[in-house]
């Protein structure tokens, strides 16, 4: 057998070698671009925060002014309630609106729906807050959990509603066929076939949406307002992390600040938890060679 | 039991253009019927239509007498849904639903057709599998493996065994075994002789020897238009007409 030719082959191999190394090297750094900043942020909160964390911290309400000790605990609460009045009006609101961009949205209609989404994702998040005091505050003349859950709920929606057509669109056509070919009703096959294998994109793109609004302190500023006792009647104002955050960190006092660095600590944590209990309880159900 | 099918004048559009051209054809009960022709002559649109799937396509549209046992399947008033329940149907490419176990994926379309009795789906479910020759693979990881975690012709195996689960009287089969292996090819058209014991199937294939191999009855589709549909053996040997002669003698296609 003669030796198949071999055209330039040196300079070739180098010129392979060099780019794969020039690649390589490119994305192992832009992962350490992006890391090292949310490195640095959280470690920095865990060096300022973690000496204010303790039981009182996260078992009592504030102190009045001038006296020491107390904690954020109705803030940690009312966070977790207004979240949930969020995550119960958007994410199902969104999915919806993705379902129908994905499934049915084809058209002049759905091109002004997805528009609408992806303008509300642009927009301040004050603003979304005084839609929110508007339409629930003026009306029932007192703030509450409710407003607040309202704003970070529509907040949510475009970010839910894309994350779900994105994902129900990358389900190949063939599988929604085969529902149909089996005599299930459009509906059903929708939900309980093409969302289904779809869900662990549509929950992380709801886990992005959760992850985002629990930081937002601007849209509950005039509707959950904050609250420095307990409270766990949503139609009343209520304490929120990021609020109690920032009153403590605009405040003058040194103790104060200290809270307002454990405060961030514990909203860190706190979403980090939720978005890793999600995924754990989702991921259980997964099957061997499931896709 | 397997039902006849009568097929007159039916026409099938995607947006204007006319892709079926006025067909009439007969399907035996019981017995394997064969579809055959060139890539782009009609015969995949003709056996979604008779299923109603061809409908689903954004703007194809169907018209004509299509009659399934009692069915009247373009008739005013019948339900698609109700119609492709009646009326199975195995696409070209393998396609298990992928979150579901191999039970799930058998079971499915009883389940999300409001069955809630186990011990009768879990018969259903073995039979279908049993039916289908799946059953000794699998029947150890039912409810373990994920449905797309079967190798090709396992998957195949496991969409005919998904359409046999809610009991058709018809059985479709869009060229089953053209994305496999010949082992998995000879399987899947064993399969199908065995089939027509309970089920009229027709099926589309592109590989004559298969349509000789399968089927007791062979329609020869061209440019959308039925040109001739006789027994397997008169096509293949005597057949009528020259353009079917070409094609069979391979002179094009």
């Amino acid at each position: 057998m003669p030796e198949p030719t071999r055209y330039r082959s040196a300079t070739l191999n180098l010129w392979r070698k060099f780019a794969n190394v020039g690649a390589t090297a490119f994305a192992v750094g832009s992962v350490i671009l992006v890391l090292v900043p949310l490195l640095a942020v959280f470690v920095y909160l865990l060096i300022k925060g973690i000496g204010s964390v303790n039981w009182a911290f996260l078992t009592q309400t504030p102190k009045p002014v001038g006296e020491s000790g107390g904690g954020m605990a109705n803030a940690i609460v009312g966070s977790g309630l207004i979240l949930l009045i969020a995550s119960g009006i958007g994410i199902p609101l969104g999915i919806g609106c993705g379902i129908y961009l994905a499934e049915f949205g084809r058209n002049r209609f759905g091109d002004f729906v997805r528009f609408t989404a992806d303008v509300l994702n642009g927009v301040p998040s004050i603003v979304i807050g005084i839609v929110a005091y508007s339409i629930v505050v003026v009306q029932q003349k007192h703030f509450s959990a409710y407003s607040g859950g309202l704003a970070l709920a529509i907040m949510m929606v475009p970010t839910v509603a894309r994350a779900t057509e994105e994902m129900l669109l990358m389900v190949p056509n063939s599988i929604r066929e085969a529902a149909l070919g089996l005599g299930i009703p459009k509906w059903r096959a929708t939900i309980s076939i093409t969302l289904r294998s779809a869900s662990a994109g549509v929950i992380t793109g709801c886990m992005l949406a959760f992850a985002r609004v629990a930081g937002e302190t601007a849209p509950l500023l005039f509707t959950a307002f904050g609250n420095q006792y307990w409270n766990l009647n949503p139609n009343q104002p209520t304490a929120a992390l990021p609020l109690q955050i920032f009153v403590y960190a605009i405040s003058p006092f040194d103790e104060w600040h200290r809270q307002a660095w454990a405060g961030a600590l514990i909203l860190i944590v706190m979403i980090v938890v939720a978005v890793a209990a999600v995924r754990i309880v989702t991921s259980r159900g997964m099957l061997k060679g499931a896709s | 039991m397997g039902v006849g099918i009568e097929v007159k004048g039916l026409n099938a559009w995607y947006g204007k253009h006319l892709a079926l051209k006025d067909i009439d054809m007969s399907v035996r009960p019981n017995h394997v019927t064969a579809v055959i022709g060139p890539s782009g002559c009609g015969k995949s649109t003709f056996v979604r239509c008779l299923n109603r799937m061809h409908e689903t396509i954004p703007d194809a549209s169907a018209d004509g007498d299509v009659k399934i046992g009692e069915i009247e399947v373009y008739g005013d008033g019948t339900d698609p849904v109700e119609v492709r329940r009646k009326i199975g149907m195995v696409f070209q490419k393998p396609n298990p639903f992928p979150t579901m176990s191999i039970y799930d994926n058998v079971a499915a379309g009883l389940r999300l057709n409001g069955m809630r009795n186990r011990k009768q789906m879990d018969e259903l479910v073995e039979r279908s599998l049993k039916l289908s020759a799946l059953w000794e693979e699998v029947k150890e990881t039912l409810h373990k493996k994920s449905g797309a975690s079967l190798s090709g012709g396992q998957q195949q195996r496991l969409c005919i065994a998904r359409a046999l689960a809610v009991e058709p009287d018809v059985l479709l089969m869009d060229e089953p075994a053209s994305a496999l292996d010949p082992i998995s090819t000879s399987k899947i058209e064993e399969l199908i002789f065995q089939l027509k014991q309970h089920y009229t199937v027709v099926i589309v294939t592109h590989n004559m020897q298969q349509a000789a191999r399968v089927a007791e009855f062979t329609g020869f589709f061209l440019m959308g238009s039925l040109i001739e549909y006789d027994k397997t053996e008169k096509i293949f040997t005597t057949p009528a007409d020259k353009r079917t002669e070409d094609y069979i003698t391979g002179r094009f296609g």
